[in-house]
């Protein structure tokens, strides 16, 4: 059952440095309960499709419905069921942890005394009771994203954005934001998440959508789009420099050579090398069969090793196959979501 | 109703907020207490005011407008700062009325707006000021006065939402503002403006407001010309109010409303 489907939204910003197009024609669907992981580079539109989904920004065409409201025309019904948790943390610094929750909380509609109990139920969650009487002003980042999520789940919301969840944060309290998030959806929410982390996507997203210059450019399970950039790589490390090109030569061999009756296309093998490393790399196809081959015939060649891996290729990989640029080079243009409030128009 | 309930929640959150930014108020109550004294004790020697009377009883009345005329640029910065930190946007997420935000902050600045204006009057009684006509009297121009603030609320808001920042939002209130209330029968005679300026300082809701109080509370105002809002400040300002709130109220929801489209 999808609970988000988008088709054919496209946006343009235009502003004094120019117009640009922030989505092209972009379509999407989440299966509810499931967690989507919308990932690109800036600029590539992730934020502009949660704004339109969480209805603070009007499409210039095409359609989206969220837990099946039209996205424009049932917006005020829509707002009851959805939470989120923006890329800027949206909570009053001038007031304390609880109150924040308070407020958002009757303004979500609940009653003075659910507003309440939500709240406490919900620093204890996030591990936030002994701060719950500070003003937010001096929590830290971690915690300002843990309250910032905390609001956004005052409602109980069946679907839920996150934008850039975890940008700014340090490693431990990115991981601990994780597993709050993590818990989310055992609950049973739906989730939306985008992110510029290939890390982040594959630990939380049951499917990733990847983005580039306003349009999905390939979606699927982690292990999809991993699969699509051609399986695992056999990556050694030579001993001595010397050897570099006699190992070359020895590993494109095995690469190549059929395995367990594997037959493998000679011209499909590259052996990449990375001279200041001493490293070389090629793709793995049989795997572990295909390893211990490998390093029979380095062996048998003399050739000594100082590291050897099967790695899986990251969604860095993906990128860069599917986009033919870095994923954490930037396209000009997107505003961000505070420009886009002050006055993009 | 419940755009009653959410516009009260509000209110109720940038309350809160004050007494955690003292700066904010005490700021605003040094500042008039600045103009009090400059004018009082530097200016009020040097300009006799025609028919007698006290400098500092005139003085008074306008300094209250001022207050309340520069209130909106406060408005306008905690307005531009809500929509930089995000929390316009998280109030836009929420199943809340439209209105809110704004009806609320209109609210609140009333209500702060009141409290500002009691310390004045206390400070003002301290340095000679006082009010001749009685209780009811004094309740009529405390209530217009509360009633310009609210309707300068309605164009802090809209300007608030207009600006880029909150630097921009102070600057661009200033500029405004400060004109505006210099350009009136606050501090000086409107008599010895070019004529077309004079027309302008009769027409000035800062001296409509200011006559209409110095009148309803037996304060000197000695400028009063022939010009009908000069004759009639009670009604000119009240006039005044419908049309500030009546413009400005739905150029702000209709910005609130498409902010980032």
């Amino acid at each position: 059952m999808e609970i988000i489907s988008a088709s054919g939204l496209t946006k343009t910003y235009r502003g004094r440095t120019g117009t640009v197009r922030a989505l092209d024609g972009l379509d999407l669907t989440v299966a509810e309960g499931s967690v989507l992981g919308l990932l690109g580079p800036n600029g590539a539109g992730k934020t502009t499709t949660v704004r339109i989904l969480a209805t603070l920004l009007r499409p210039d065409s095409g359609r989206a419905t969220v837990a099946n409201y039209d996205v424009v025309r049932e917006a005020q019904a829509l707002r009851r069921v959805i939470g989120l948790s923006g890329q800027y943390a949206a909570v009053d610094e001038n007031l304390t942890g609880r109150e924040n929750l308070v407020l958002f909380g009757r303004l979500y509609q609940l009653g003075p005394r659910e507003a309440q109990q939500r709240a406490e139920a919900l620093l204890v969650e996030f591990d936030l009771v002994e701060a719950a009487g500070r003003v937010t002003k001096g929590y830290s980042g971690g915690m300002r994203r843990r309250l910032d999520l905390a609001c956004a789940l005052i409602g109980q919301p069946r679907v839920l954005f996150l934008d850039e969840p975890t940008t700014g944060l340090d490693p431990r309290s990115r991981l601990a934001l994780w597993e709050v998030i993590r818990r989310q959806v055992r609950d049973g929410a739906t989730v939306l998440l985008t992110t510029q982390y290939l890390e982040e996507a594959d630990a939380l997203a049951s499917r990733i959508a990847v983005v580039d210059r306003g349009k999905v450019i390939a979606s699927g399970t982690s292990d999809e789009l991993k699969a699509r950039v051609g399986g695992e790589r056999i990556e050694v490390v030579i001993n001595d420099r010397a050897q570099l090109d006699d190992a070359a030569r020895v590993l494109g061999v095995a690469l190549a050579a059929a395995v367990d009756g594997v037959p493998v296309d000679p011209a499909s093998i590259a052996v990449q090398r990375d001279d200041a490393h001493r490293r070389l790399s090629g793709p793995a196809r049989g795997g572990a069969a295909r390893l211990v081959h490998v390093l029979r015939e380095l062996d048998g060649a003399g050739i000594r090793l100082d590291d050897v891996a099967l790695r899986r290729p990251t969604l860095d990989d993906v990128f860069l196959a599917l986009t033919g640029h870095d994923a954490s080079a930037p396209v000009a243009g997107e505003p961000s979501a505070a420009t886009a409030a002050g006055g993009a128009a | 109703m419940s755009a009653v309930r959410d516009g009260l929640l509000v209110a109720g959150r940038n309350l809160r907020r004050v007494p955690r930014i003292p700066e904010l108020a005490i700021f605003a109550i040094l500042q008039s207490v600045m103009f009090v004294l400059l004018f009082a004790f530097v200016f009020g020697g040097a300009i006799p005011l025609p028919g007698g009377g006290s400098y500092r009883e005139f003085l008074m009345p306008g300094i209250f407008v001022q207050t309340v005329f520069f209130a909106c640029v406060v408005t306008a910065i905690g307005t531009t700062d809500d929509v930089n930190k995000g929390l316009i946007d998280r109030f836009r997420s929420l199943p809340m009325a439209r209105s809110a935000v704004m009806s609320g902050r209109a609210f609140s600045d009333l209500v702060y707006n009141a409290g500002i204006l009691v310390v004045l009057m206390l400070s003002g009684l301290a340095v000679g000021w006082t009010v001749h006509t009685g209780p009811l009297a004094l309740l009529a121009g405390a209530g217009l006065l509360l009633l310009v603030t609210f309707a300068m609320s309605w164009v802090g808001i809209w300007l608030g939402l207009m600006v880029p920042s909150v630097e921009i939002a102070n600057q661009v209130g200033f500029i405004v503002i400060f004109p505006l209330t210099f350009l009136s029968n606050i501090f000086v005679p409107p008599e010895t403006l070019p004529s077309w300026l004079q027309t302008v300082a009769e027409w000035n809701p800062c001296s409509t407001l200011t006559g209409a109080v110095r009148e309803l509370w037996g304060n000197p105002n000695p400028y009063a010309s022939d010009a009908w809002p000069a004759q009639h400040p009670i009604a000119a300002t009240i006039a005044w109010t419908i049309v500030l709130v009546s413009v400005f109220a739905p150029l702000a929801v209709r910005r609130y409303s498409s902010l980032s489209r």
